[in-house]
């Protein structure tokens, strides 16, 4: 088999290392002209929220104070504070600078400011997704160098199958699947897990309480696993197969290296540049399938609290978790473009 | 003329020859076939009035039995007979939701690549903006803003889910325009319309068609994933049908028959419109025959 000479990198179009003139530049430029589309992303994110949530048909008031009751007066006054009265652009300035000020409204659902909200659920999300990422990415790289290294064979195909597969399946149903075996118990076999949230009411102390939520852990962490790691894995396999074609592994070979020397020393290494980039960059699939598996097990993160948002709907707490997702997201992709840059000096030289 | 089709048929029939070695994609198709031919002939063979939750006549949770193969669902619904109108509804928000990702897609991805400077800087701009962003949580929030109903879902779905299609497209034009008979084409008069139609266009079809097929099946996943978290279309889905036997615990109380065919039908669909897609790529790209 030829492997395609790839220029542009296996990890995906928008590692974009098209932009020669910033390649030139070396690598501060380059990490700074990123840094200025990242910027961009993100401004473009804050319009976009601003608009898309002044498209509310009927009245914003009443529709963000939903199910509260309030007198034409307090109607007045919220108008005023939310400053409806005032024309389009100037309200848009306004929500800019309370954005950069952190300041992202009040809930009215929840009574309370909406980045209080935010940060309260972070803490859950961030175990839940760096948990599952840790353990996805383990898993992927290490599915796929096999797969790679035994090409075309049994467990190749097999691991092809079961990533193909796993693809197919919507996350939340997964979800609904491990609750019904694993949580609610089949016929004779008990449930073994908690079927909802992060800690019970009579939640130990202590140590002990690590182990608690490790216990609820389990199942949401799991769900997440299986639907992200299909894809480092599928990368790292293609990439790896790429390296298998090149010169230098069949020197290596020549050379008289032990099989697994050659793909421990020479191989892997190379064919990780695209996977680990592709961890970064693929974090809004990983975004998207923490809020459907926070929903499914009613994890208290921030996905759930955005599910609960539109469910409401709270205007207030939708339009705050999405900017923070959405910018979160666009953080994570520049990183991984400046990495990639930094790790690979194919591309910084291009 | 007359040669024109001739050569056309030729080239149908080379496909098909090649298509037909694929046998997954065969399988593929094989699934297809019998779940649209379901879907069409549901309103003649079946009575929609059981969908109402107010005529339901079953009894409530009820286990498969010889009246209601698949069981009922918290109301008495059949769930046969809702997974054989949700399939309807599924199919027919995934393809449209395809259609529509793939208009925008290739309209952009042409338009980019035909055009150089600004405007073609600006719309791969915006292209990077919605590869990047998560797109279910912008269909989330698009569809929670502009209300229910199947074509809120179609647009939430479509506007969300064609940049990568842009993208290929814009590759593949960029290669096309490159070809020398282009720009004889061009030496001769050809305007921007003429070369984006008549040259680029039909040599990215293929790929277009492929890449459809794929993006049909993420969009009955991200349809059936929406219909969970809240953002139905009003009809049942398959998606919805799961929703709601979350919502009536038929997850905890062991009621697999609620939870299980819809899922199933998912994961079917899904794997078929894959395995078309992967087998279509396959005829139709060169470099991948003999390595997948």
């Amino acid at each position: 088999m030829t492997a395609p000479i790839e220029i542009e990198p296996a990890a995906g179009p928008a590692a974009g290392p098209q932009e020669g003139r910033g390649a030139r530049r070396g690598a501060l430029g380059y990490a700074l002209t990123k840094l200025g589309g990242a910027l961009l992303s993100i401004g473009m994110v804050v319009v976009a929220t601003f608009f898309l949530f002044r498209l509310i048909p009927g009245d914003p008031a009443i529709a963000y104070t939903r199910d509260v009751p309030l007198t034409p007066d307090q109607l007045a006054l919220l108008r005023r504070q939310m400053g409806l009265d005032r024309p389009l652009p100037e309200q848009f300035l306004d929500f800019v600078a309370r954005a950069l000020r952190g300041d992202l409204g009040t809930s009215y659902e929840y009574r309370r400011p909406v980045a209080e909200l935010i940060g309260e659920r972070l803490g859950p999300t961030l175990l839940l997704v760096g948990t599952g990422l840790v353990i996805a990415v383990s898993l992927g790289l290490w599915q796929g160098t096999r797969a790679a290294w035994n090409h075309g064979g049994r467990l190749d195909r097999f691991s092809t199958g079961i990533s193909l597969t796993l693809w197919s399946v919507p996350t939340f149903w997964l979800g609904l699947l491990l609750l019904m075996v694993f949580a609610a118990g089949v016929g004779p076999i008990p449930g073994i897990f908690p079927t909802r949230g992060m800690e019970d009411v009579d939640a130990p102390d202590g140590p002990m309480y690590l182990l608690h939520v490790a216990h609820h852990l389990v199942l949401p962490c799991i769900t997440l696993v299986a639907v992200v790691y299909a894809q480092y894995l599928v990368v790292m396999r293609s990439s790896l197969l790429d390296e298998i074609g090149q010169d230098y592994v069949t020197t290596a070979r020549a050379k008289g290296l032990r099989d697994a020397q050659v793909r421990r020393r020479h191989a892997v290494p190379n064919a990780l540049l695209p996977t680990v980039t592709l961890v970064f960059l693929h974090i809004g699939l990983v975004v998207q399938g923490a809020v459907t598996t926070e929903t499914v097990y009613s994890w208290p993160g921030l996905g759930l609290l955005f599910y609960e948002a539109i469910k409401g709907p709270d205007f207030a707490v939708m339009q705050g978790t999405f900017m923070v997702l959405c910018v979160a997201v666009i953080i994570m992709n520049t990183l991984a473009d400046v990495l990639y840059h930094v790790l690979d000096p194919r591309v910084r030289s291009a | 003329m007359n040669e024109t089709a001739a050569r056309r048929r030729g080239a149908l029939a080379r496909f098909w020859r090649d298509y037909r070695a694929q046998r997954t994609g065969l399988y593929g198709a094989a699934i297809l076939a019998v779940f649209v031919l379901l879907a069409l002939v549901t309103p003649l063979v079946t009575d929609p009035s059981g969908l109402d939750v107010t005529k339901a006549t079953g009894p409530k949770m009820a286990p498969p039995s010889a009246e209601f193969p698949l069981g009922t669902d918290e109301s008495g619904r059949s769930i046969l007979l809702m997974i054989l109108w949700g399939s309807r509804v599924s199919l027919l928000i995934g393809f449209l939701a395809a259609l529509l990702s793939m208009v925008i897609g290739t309209v952009t991805g042409i338009t980019a690549g035909h055009f150089r400077g600004w405007s073609s800087a600006v719309l791969m701009r915006i292209t990077d903006w919605f590869l990047v962003l998560p797109s279910l949580v912008l269909a989330l929030v698009l569809a929670a803003i502009l209300g229910g109903g199947t074509s809120t879902i179609i647009l939430a779905i479509g506007v969300t889910s064609w940049a990568a299609t842009a993208r290929l497209i814009r590759a593949q034009t960029l290669a096309v325009e490159a070809r020398p008979y282009v720009e004889r084409s061009r030496v001769l008069g050809a305007g921007h319309w003429h070369v984006m139609t008549r040259h680029v266009l039909p040599n990215v079809a293929p790929l277009v068609l492929a890449n459809t097929t794929l993006t049909v099946a993420s969009a009955i996943v991200t349809e059936s994933t929406l219909a969970f978290l809240g953002a139905d279309a009003g009809q049942a889905s398959w998606g919805s049908m799961l929703r709601g036997s979350y919502d009536w615990g038929a997850v905890t109380s062991g009621a697999w028959w609620y939870v299980l065919p819809p899922g199933l039908c998912i994961v079917a669909v899904v794997l078929a419109f894959t395995f078309c897609g992967r087998a279509l790529e396959a005829v139709l790209n060169p470099r991948l025959r003999g390595v997948a």
